[in-house]
């Protein structure tokens, strides 16, 4: 074994890559050889840390510095100042460091920090080596769920997690699984949405760029518990390197015994495939993806039966988001009690935000349950970019809603938001400064919405293609007092009859936008003579 | 050399693929549940799915033609027209739509003389939208082909395409 | 049981019962427009929702099954108002031309708008409008008039298994098109017409004679014959509010004659023929053992799908054109010089409740007498509109019998509109043709009825012949299925003859019935054929003295070297992406 001295870690997702990542790396490599350094110094691929727009991004432990915006020039600097000669290049530094690393414990007021959950080891280790997550304590909750916990120990460890799904429904997992593992049918399957396609959101890419192992393993607990032994994972087309990553990792699985025939001598039997989706918003919707899953237009299914019952060919099925199954492992290896030491008594844990718009930093990060929007804007995402004044944010995805200045210390978690007429949903948050407009807000929004609508159902397909008209109205100064009205009627129709949430949840980001924006709204139609 | 020319020695192309999709059909003969893989695959092998290729996807996989097509229409990635050597997706997404990426797709139309979903003649380029990408952080964000560009501007269009050949 | 109540009336239901069945049977009847009673429901308009006490939001009627305890409420005015809108937002993307449609006073999308009260638009008419295909020799298809309620599709693909309809596209650009939207006359539709009948709206229509009719008629110089499937009697008389299934054979009768028919004959004529011809084939094969199972080949559409699907069975087919065929060939050959005709000024029209009979008049080889055999075909809906443009109500007619020499007909043929009944008639027949003794009971209970395939075992003086009988394509996929594998591992089928018609309950069930079809109604008409059977003083084929007055005239005895050039086709292998003849390899 090497004794390494220092590990250079860089990270690639889709934006580095882009910045010329590959080129620092090769730079980077090249020049550690020339200085003779290679058995000291390791430069290791990770997955993204979460920061973006800040160039070619990588840290050098054990100091965990961060540099930004390398260029392969800099990479003889690098080697020879820092590396070899112990000083910093002070002027890579990052100065807008990310702050996901941190996370607030709210009842010491401190902060703690390395307390992440999900992101435990995204940035932080290779995400193409499977050591490394063996090595972060992966694949030990699997071992215990065999040795010490058996399938219903997993479920009533998930259940007194008080883990909910992080897709959007905020569903209780453990009932989920508890209900398929009881469902009669054979064979069980688990699905992974993987088809992150709510605009603003990219934290399901990081843990599948940063870390694909935890997946696998939250996949495992989920089947081990339910008893299937066949998982999907649904991925979006466009995540080319998640979908790389993933299927590397599969393979070190199947290598490792971790995945395949009676693992780990325990009985059980597992296996992944990963399948590509093709681009429909709606597929987020679990029974749409069950549909997309089995090769046909991804048009949502009545429910119930619910998928846990009826779902991938007709069999019990359990579909859960990558979020919640990464927080799995870790609540398996530490326990229940451990997990409902981060966040609320009602909705324990933490949650990854998507934070974009006009934040100085936007990024991803991870924070407890309960948090405020204050905090998660001000503390984690730099405040308002140009010192700015905050305006509103939409919360939740596109179909999130709205949430004015009134709203920053509102507690952000599942069961809170809901006492206002809000919702986490995926956890993206749009931050909108003074100068936003919040009606070409909407028209993005009922843009979107037209366009990914699936057709099946009337007021989904004929709603959005009258909202989209009318909002466009207002937008071009055209519109009429009761242009807002419409709105308002159509939205509330299409909340009470679409058949999915597609349509359903249109009205949030409408009503939202005129709860806390009514006279800027009122203000751009025409007025009654 | 003519336009004309071009295009023939683009179908002989296509017509040399044909036993390879073949190929990938026989892995999933039978299999319907396999319709939209196997159309990933057709997709990547001649840049969009000719009539011919859906034909015998529909055969080979026994569903019917109506199916394959239904399935083709229904997804943003499948494309049934002919695609550009370099495929240039703007994202509309809330994030970059905010940032001003309507202006940057309207540049790309005027840029290229061409239509969202549309192809240049001499096929160098295709022009779609795409409803996030999950790139927000560097929005208004556009794909050329695998690559990212973030923070696009409209002035700097000509540069990113001209790296196209 | 369930009990529950529905707008405060108590009811009791069997678990699984929808909350739209359960209200009928308390008496309300909640509107609906994409639900249909023979159809799985789909929840794509919404206009069914309800509430029901404890549950949040509104629920479709349709597709929730009515729970224990649960208090619904059908028509409060939040329900009231969001159906209003909804039947707005329908209206503001679908032509409402409504004078000038098809369907004017026959929509259940006009009737719904009247139900729910709509008098203003309030939104705008949006979206382009789209070509109307009109490819299809039998099939219209309007996409500014669909709703995409999806029971074509259903219809289509699931009953039928033909699968030329789906949805394509996505969103507000959703359209229901054939693959490539190359038309439904360059798709695989066999022209059923089920999607027609099922459609609510006027989106699905057949391809109207009626003009080319009245041209004809009007004509001095023509001698217009017409002839009117078994069906199509029981069928006529609810295009003039007649209780469904009212046989009208002589009112019908009646009222082609004033409409100006130059001689009003009977394809329940040329039925009888074809058992005669059917029924010595038959008798042939089981001599020879030769291609058995023998399949019928009375059912246009079904020949069609057979040419698409399972053309590997061609050799298994009879020959035998169908009743409406060989009465087009007979009439240019036989009628014309028994009557001293010129052949090339009759116009032969038939009356039809099958919309896929314009396209087999259509067929390159239906053209035995030396002239185009049948010229046009009119749907039921169609000679009905004629009757009423010419004043004509068929309630007020007396009973006439048809013209001669191709108007006689025996119980025989007119239970071919019936499913099972071609089957039932060539038994009768066979039995004579066989054993040389009439079959004394006649009727066959077994192959009647709409259950999905029926069987029977009949005993022919010591054979035991096996057949069965399938309606619907999809119950004809399954039957044939059976049959291929049977004949692959087996080397024979257990069956030795098999009906097949391509529509649900038969030629009663065709394309070209009345509006408002499900399968009650079919059944009733159904009913009604086997009525005018038992009513009929001859009831066995061969018994038909106009039919043994043509073999002994005109083509000496069934499958004669004339009856086989007059009567009898052959079939071609066509393809599974547009239904075209495939050139033969």
């Amino acid at each position: 074994m090497n004794l390494v001295r220092n590990h250079v870690l860089i990270s690639i997702d889709a934006g580095t890559i882009m910045a010329g990542a590959r080129a620092v790396e090769k730079a980077l490599v090249d020049e550690i050889n020339r200085q003779g350094l290679a058995g000291e110094i390791a430069v290791l691929e990770t997955g993204s840390i979460g920061a973006t727009g800040q160039g070619v991004v990588i840290v050098v432990y054990p100091e965990g510095l961060y540099y930004a915006n390398v260029t392969p020039e800099d990479a003889s600097e690098i080697v020879e100042e820092h590396l070899l000669k112990g000083r910093p290049v002070k002027r890579l530094i990052m100065t807008e460091m990310p702050r996901q690393q941190v996370i607030r414990k709210e009842k010491t007021g401190l902060l703690k920090e390395q307390a992440r959950i999900v992101l435990r080891n995204s940035g932080v280790i290779n995400p193409e080596n499977i050591d490394e997550y063996i090595a972060e304590g992966g694949y030990e909750g699997i071992e215990r769920a065999f040795t010490e916990l058996k399938p219903a120990g997993v479920i009533k460890e998930i259940k007194d997690s008080g883990l909910v799904g992080r897709g959007g429904a905020a569903f209780t997992t453990a009932m989920k699984w508890d209900f398929a593992s009881k469902a009669p049918g054979d064979p069980k399957y688990i699905i992974c949405n993987a088809d992150e396609g709510e605009p603003g959101t990219f934290k399901d890419r990081l843990i599948l760029e940063g870390d694909p192992h935890k997946l696998i393993e939250g996949m495992m607990l989920a089947g081990y518990a339910v008893g299937a032994a066949k998982g999907f994972i649904y991925i979006r087309g466009e995540y080319a390197l998640s979908i790389e990553r993933l299927e590397k990792a599969i393979t070190q699985a199947r290598l490792y015994g971790l995945l395949g025939e009676n693992i780990l001598e325990s009985g059980f039997s597992f296996d992944l495939a990963v399948m590509k989706g093709a681009g429909a918003y709606v597929c987020g919707e679990e029974t749409a993806l069950i549909e997309s899953l089995e090769g046909k237009r991804g048009h949502p299914r009545n429910k119930p039966p619910y998928p846990v019952t009826e779902g991938l060919w007709g069999k019990p099925t359990v579909v859960n988001n990558v979020e919640t199954l990464a927080n799995v492992p870790e609540i398996i290896r530490n326990g229940a009690a451990w997990y409902r030491g981060y966040g609320t008594d009602k909705c324990p844990g933490t949650k990854v935000y998507t934070i974009i718009g006009n934040v100085a930093t936007p990024g991803l990060i991870e924070a407890e349950m309960g948090t405020t929007l204050r905090d998660i804007i001000y503390e984690y995402a730099g405040g308002i970019k140009e010192g700015k004044k905050f305006k509103g944010a939409l919360v939740g995805g596109a179909a999130g809603a709205f949430m004015g200045p009134e709203m920053l210390d509102a507690k952000m978690d599942f069961v809170n938001l809901k006492e206002y007429a809000a919702v986490l949903g995926s956890g993206a948050i749009l931050v909108m400064d003074e100068s936003t407009d919040i009606v070409g807000m909407l028209q993005s929004v009922l843009h979107f919405f037209k366009h990914e609508s699936c057709g099946h159902c009337v007021p989904c397909r004929l709603g959005t293609k009258q909202l989209v008209e009318i909002v466009d109205r207002i937008a071009g100064g055209k519109g009429k007092v009761e242009d807002i009205e419409s709105l308002v009627k159509i939205s509330e129709v299409m909340r009470d009859t679409s058949f999915c949430p597609l349509g359903q949840s249109l009205n949030l980001p409408i009503s939202s936008s005129l709860k806390y924006f009514r006279d800027e709204v009122y203000g751009r139609v025409q007025q009654p003579a | 050399m003519s336009q004309e020319k071009q295009c023939q020695c683009a179908e002989v192309q296509e017509e040399e693929l044909y036993p390879r999709l073949e190929e990938v059909i026989m892995e999933h003969r039978g299999k319907g549940q396999d319709l939209i893989m196997v159309l990933h695959k057709a997709q990547n092998l001649f840049g969009y799915l000719p009539k011919k290729a859906q034909e015998m996807v529909a055969e080979g996989l026994n569903v019917s033609l109506n199916e394959v097509y239904g399935v083709i229409t229904f997804y943003n990635f499948f494309s049934t027209v002919p695609q550009g050597r370099n495929s240039v997706k703007v994202c509309l997404g809330t994030a970059c739509y905010v940032r001003g990426s309507q202006e940057v797709l309207d540049k790309a139309q005027k840029e290229l003389g061409i239509k969202v979903g549309g192809t240049t003649e001499d096929r160098r380029y295709s022009l779609d939208v795409v409803r996030c990408i999950g790139a927000c952080g560097l929005a208004p964000a556009m794909l050329v082909n695998e690559d990212v560009y973030g923070r696009v501007k409209s002035p700097h269009l000509p540069d990113i395409l001209a790296k196209y050949e | 049981m369930i009990k529950a109540t529905i707008n405060n009336v108590e009811i009791e239901a069997l678990e699984g019962t929808s909350i739209l069945w359960a209200a009928k049977k308390a008496g309300f009847t909640i509107p609906t427009l994409c639900n249909h009673p023979d159809l799985k429901p789909g929840g794509q308009c919404g206009i069914c929702v309800v509430e029901i006490e404890g549950i949040p939001g509104l629920k479709r009627a349709c597709m929730t099954p009515v729970g224990e305890g649960f208090k619904v409420k059908t028509h409060t005015p939040r329900i009231m108002a969001t159906r209003r809108q909804l039947v707005e937002l329908i209206l503001s993307n679908h032509d409402t031309d409504c004078l000038t449609c098809v369907k004017n006073n026959n929509c259940e999308l006009q009737q719904l708008a009247s139900i729910v009260g709509i008098n203003v638009h309030d939104y705008s008419r949006s979206g382009e409008r789209l070509p109307i295909d009109r490819s299809s020799v039998s099939i219209v298809r309007d996409p500014n008039k669909c709703i995409l309620c999806g029971r074509c599709i259903q219809v289509c693909s699931n009953v039928q298994t033909v699968d030329a309809l789906a949805v394509n596209h996505r969103g507000f650009d959703t359209v229901i098109t054939t693959a490539f939207d190359a038309g439904l006359g360059n798709s695989v539709c066999i022209n059923c017409g089920q999607c027609v009948v099922h459609c609510p709206v006027g989106a699905l229509y057949e391809k109207s004679a009626t003009e080319e009719v009245w041209e004809a008629l009007h004509d001095p110089d023509k001698f217009v014959v017409v002839q009117e499937a078994p069906a199509v009697r029981v069928m006529l008389g609810e295009e003039f509010g007649m209780p469904t299934g009212s046989l009208v054979s002589g009112k019908m009768h009646a009222a082609l004659r004033r409409l100006g028919f130059d001689a009003v004959l009977e394809t329940n004529f040329t039925a009888d023929l074809t058992i005669m011809e059917e029924g010595t084939e038959l008798i042939d094969r089981l001599t020879s053992g030769r291609n058995l199972p023998l399949i019928t080949s009375c059912s246009p559409g079904w020949i069609k799908f057979m040419e698409t699907y399972f053309h590997d069975m061609i050799p298994h087919m009879s020959t035998a054109k169908s009743p409406q065929q060989m009465f087009g060939a007979l009439a240019k050959t036989y009628y014309a010089e028994v009557k001293g005709i010129d052949p090339g000024k009759i116009v032969s029209v038939s009356i039809m409740p099958c919309t896929a009979k314009k396209f087999e008049c259509q067929r390159p080889e239906m053209n035995a007498s030396g002239y185009r055999d049948v010229d046009y075909v009119l749907t039921t809906r169609e000679i009905g509109r004629m009757m009423r443009e010419a004043g004509l109500d068929v309630k007020e007619m007396p009973d006439e019998p048809p013209d001669d020499i191709l108007g006689d007909y025996t119980g025989a043929a007119t239970i071919f509109g019936a499913t099972g009944g071609v089957m039932e008639a060539a038994v009768r027949s066979a039995y004579r043709l066989v054993t040389g003794k009439e079959l004394e009971n006649v009727e066959i209970k077994p192959v009647r009825g709409l259950q999905g395939i029926k069987e029977a075992e009949i005993d022919i003086d010591g054979t035991r012949v096996k057949v069965a009988v399938a309606h619907s394509c999809g119950q004809a996929r399954k039957l044939l299925n059976k049959v291929q594998d049977q004949i692959t591992k087996e080397g024979k089928s257990e069956y030795q003859f098999i009906e097949v018609m391509a529509c649900p309950g038969g030629c009663v069930g065709g394309g070209g019935q009345s509006w408002g079809s499900n399968m009650a109604k079919r059944a009733r008409r159904g009913e009604s054929l086997y009525e005018e059977d038992r009513s009929l003083p001859l009831r066995r084929s061969h018994e038909n003295p106009s039919v043994l007055a043509l073999y002994e005239k005109f083509l000496e005895k069934p499958n004669s070297e004339k009856a086989h050039k007059l009567l009898h086709t052959h079939y071609y292998k066509r393809s599974t992406v547009d239904g075209k003849i495939k050139p033969a390899s």
